[in-house]
C-alpha cells in the first residue's frame, strides 16, 4: 500500500514562500513524476513527502493516516537520492543491510533479502566492494537496492539518473520502469528531464515555482497543455508558440503547434519560409525556419530523407487539428 | 615534470633546501650522539674521556627515569583521550546553527593561542591554587575542603592544563571534517530509521576517523615533548610525580651540569619516539589511507 494524499500543504523558507498551498493524491502503485525547471520546489516537495522537511502548513497523509508529524523513519518511504547517498566506509552489502539493522530485522532475513536484491540488481559480484570501487550507475543499483530491502509503502527518488552519462540513463530509465512493473510499489520520481518524465510516468505533475500547472498521464499532457507553460515544457523539441497576426487568424492570443505537426513540403503550404539550421539526426530532420512575417523561427520536424540545406526556400503547412490555442491569460482555448 | 631536463632541473633547484635541512638535524643529532658517550660534566672541567654506554647505564637505571617514561605515557595518553573525546562532542555543538556561532567558535580556538608558560601559571595561581583560586573558592562556597591540585593530583592537573590548550586544536580538525559530512548520508540515514545514536555511530564517527587518526598523530608528536607547564606549575615534583622524559633531561643536563647524561636520555627520548610511532601507524595509520 502507498497512497499518498497532500492536503493544503504549504511551505515557507523563513519569509519565502517555495510552495504555495497546493492539494495532490498519489495512488497507490502509480508512478508518479515530478517535473519542472530548476528551482520550481519538486524536490522540496519530495523532501515534504519523505518528512526531510516540515510543512508550514497542511497535511501529509499517507494510506489514509495523518503522517505530518511522523519522522522519516515512520512513514514507511524509502528515498534514493541524487548523489546516491551511500555509506562510503561500508561493503555494498552492509549499506544494502544498513536499513534492515537499523530495524532489527533477524539476520537470516536480511541475508535473504539482500540475496534477492543483489539478485534482482545484478549486483551478486560487488557485494564486498565497497562504493568507491563501483561505477556511477552500479553505486545507483545500491542506492535502490537499499530501498528495496525496506519494502517501503513508496520510494521517493531524488533526480536519481542525473549524475549519469547519457547512455547510462537511458538504460536505468529501463530497469527503474521494469523495477516498478515488477514491484507495483508506489514510486514518485523528481527530474527536470521531461523526457525522463514522458517515458517513465503513470502520471506527470508539473510545477512552476512551487505551483502545480498541470497533473495527468504523458499524453494528456503532450495533447492538452493547459497553459503555455506546460505546453512549452513537455514536448521535445519544444513547441512553436506564435503570437500577432497568426494567432488572430485562429482567434486567439497565442496559437501552438509542435514541430511535429506540421507538414514540409519544397513546393507549396500555407506558410513560405528559409531554412535556417537544419539538425540531421537520420531517422528526422529538425529545420528552424524563418517564415515570412513571424517574428520567430519556426521549428518543424520532417523525415530524415527531406533533402532541404541553409538558405532553401520552404513550405509549411500546420495541422489544424494539433493547433493549440491559448488566451492573453495563458489558459488554453477550447 | 614530464622531460629529463626538467626532472634534473627541479633537482638541482630542491637540493640547497634539501642540505640545509639535512645540517640542521645531522649536526645536532651527531653531536648529541657524541656527548652522549663522553663524561662530560660541566662543575667538573677538564678532559671529557670516552666512557661508552656507561651514561645509558646510570641514566636507564636511575629510579625517576622509570618514573619519567610511566609519567610521560600517562601524560600523552591521558591528553589524547580527553582532547579526543571532548575535541568530538565540541564539535558536535559547534556544528550545530546557532546564535552568535562566528564569535563562540572563535572563543572556543582562543586557547589555542595562549603560550604554554601563560596558561600553565594562569591555571596555577587563578584556578588551581587552594587558597586564592577559582575551584577552592568555589569548594569553600559549598562547604567542602579544597583540593590542593599540584600535591594531590599532580600529574592529573598537569594533564588537565595541556588538555585545556590542545582540546581547540582536537575542536578545530573534527569541526572542519564534520562539516565535509555529506548532509544526504545522513538524511539517507534518518531515512533508513537510524536515530541521532545510530547516525553518530555508524555514519559520523567512521566519517570522522580520519580527522582522529590525524589529531592523534599531531598531537603526540607535541605532547611527548611537553615542558614548559610542568617547568612553570609543579617543577617535577611532588617528588619525580610529573617529570616526564623532557623533564629528566633538563634535570640533568642544566640542573645537574651532567651534559653527557642529558644527552644519552636525549637519544632515548628519541628512540621512545619512534617507538610510539611506529605503534600508532600500526594502530591507527590505516584511516590515513584513501
Amino acid at each position: 500500500m502507498g497512497h499518498i494524499q497532500l492536503k493544503g500543504v504549504k511551505k515557507n523558507f523563513g519569509d519565502v514562500t517555495v510552495i504555495p498551498t497546493l492539494d495532490l493524491e498519489i495512488e497507490d502503485g502509480k508512478f508518479v513524476v515530478f517535473v519542472g525547471p530548476s528551482g520550481c520546489g519538486k524536490s522540496t516537495l519530495l523532501r515534504l513527502i519523505a518528512g526531510l522537511e516540515d510543512v508550514t502548513e497542511g497535511v501529509v497523509e499517507i494510506d489514509g493516516q495523518d503522517a505530518t508529524g511522523l519522522p522519516p523513519a515512520k512513514r514507511r518511504l524509502a528515498m534514493v537520492f541524487q548523489s546516491y547517498a551511500l555509506y562510503p566506509h561500508m561493503s555494498v552489502r552492509k549499506n544494502i543491510a544498513f536499513p534492515m539493522k537499523m530495524a532489527r530485522i533477524p539476520q537470516e532475513e536480511q541475508e535473504q533479502r539482500i540475496t534477492e536484491a543483489a539478485r534482482v540488481l545484478n549486483l551478486t559480484d560487488y557485494l564486498d566492494r565497497r562504493p568507491g570501487q563501483l561505477s556511477g550507475g552500479q553505486r545507483q543499483r545500491v542506492a535502490i537496492g537499499r530501498a528495496i530491502v525496506r519494502e517501503p509503502a513508496a520510494f521517493l527518488f531524488d533526480e536519481p539518473l542525473s549524475n549519469l552519462d547519457a547512455a547510462l540513463r537511458v538504460g536505468m530509465r529501463l530497469e527503474i520502469s521494469e523495477l516498478h512493473k515488477r514491484l507495483a510499489t508506489t514510486m514518485i520520481y523528481v527530474t527536470h528531464d521531461q523526457v525522463e518524465a514522458m517515458t517513465m510516468a503513470d502520471k506527470i505533475v508539473v510545477l512552476n515555482a512551487g505551483v502545480i500547472e498541470q497533473v495527468g498521464s504523458p499524453l494528456e499532457l503532450y495533447r492538452e497543455p493547459r497553459n503555455l507553460f506546460v505546453a512549452g515544457f513537455i514536448g521535445s523539441p519544444r513547441m512553436n508558440l506564435l503570437e500577432g497576426s497568426v494567432a488572430e487568424k485562429y482567434d486567439a492570443h497565442i496559437v501552438g503547434i509542435r514541430p511535429e505537426h506540421i507538414e514540409v513540403s519544397a513546393a507549396s503550404g500555407d506558410w513560405t519560409g528559409t531554412v535556417g539550421v537544419s539538425e540531421h539526426l537520420g531517422s528526422d530532420t529538425f529545420f528552424r525556419v524563418n517564415v515570412e512575417g513571424f517574428a520567430e523561427p519556426v521549428t518543424v520536424r520532417a523525415d530524415g530523407d527531406v533533402d532541404l540545406h541553409y538558405g532553401d526556400t520552404i513550405h509549411l503547412t500546420p495541422d489544424p487539428h494539433q493547433l493549440h490555442r491559448f488566451d492573453r491569460d495563458s489558459a488554453r482555448l477550447a | 615534470m614530464a622531460t629529463k631536463a626538467s626532472r634534473s632541473a627541479a633537482r638541482l633547484m630542491i637540493s640547497p633546501a634539501v642540505l640545509l635541512l639535512l645540517g640542521w638535524m645531522l649536526v645536532p643529532l651527531s653531536l648529541t650522539i657524541y656527548f652522549s658517550f663522553l663524561r662530560y660534566n660541566l662543575i667538573t672541567p677538564g678532559a671529557n674521556p670516552f666512557v661508552g654506554w656507561e651514561n645509558y647505564y646510570w641514566f636507564l637505571t636511575d629510579p625517576s627515569f622509570k618514573a619519567a617514561m610511566v609519567n610521560t605515557l600517562l601524560l600523552v595518553g591521558g591528553v589524547l583521550l580527553i582532547t579526543v573525546a571532548g575535541g568530538i562532542l565540541f564539535a558536535l555543538l559547534l556544528d550545530q546553527p546557532m546564535w552568535g556561532q562566528g564569535i563562540i567558535r572563535i572563543m572556543a580556538i582562543s586557547p589555542f593561542f595562549v603560550m604554554p608558560t601563560v596558561s600553565g601559571l594562569v591555571w596555577k595561581n587563578m584556578f588551581m591554587n587552594p587558597v586564592n583560586g577559582i575551584f577552592g573558592h568555589l569548594a569553600q562556597a559549598l562547604n567542602v575542603q579544597p583540593i590542593d591540585f599540584f600535591s594531590q593530583i599532580p600529574l592529573l592537573s598537569i594533564i588537565l592544563i595541556v588538555s585545556w590548550q590542545w582540546l581547540p586544536f582536537a575542536t578545530l580538525i573534527l569541526l572542519t571534517a564534520l562539516q565535509s559530512l555529506d548532509q544526504e548520508q545522513l538524511e539517507a540515514a534518518e531515512m533508513d530509521g537510524a536515530g541521532a545514536f545510530s547516525r553518530f555511530f555508524h555514519i559520523m564517527l567512521p566519517h570522522l576517523a580520519r580527522a582522529i587518526t590525524v589529531v592523534i598523530l599531531i598531537q603526540t608528536i607535541f605532547l611527548l615533548s611537553i615542558f614548559a607547564e610542568i617547568l612553570v606549575t609543579t617543577n617535577g615534583g611532588p617528588g619525580v610525580s610529573t617529570t616526564n622524559l623532557t623533564y629528566l633531561i633538563y634535570v640533568s643536563s642544566l640542573l645537574q651540569f651532567d651534559v653527557g647524561m642529558g644527552s644519552a636520555g636525549g637519544v632515548l627520548a628519541i628512540i621512545l619516539a619512534n617507538i610510539v610511532a611506529i605503534f600508532l601507524m600500526r594502530m591507527i595509520g590505516k584511516n590515513l589511507d584513501a
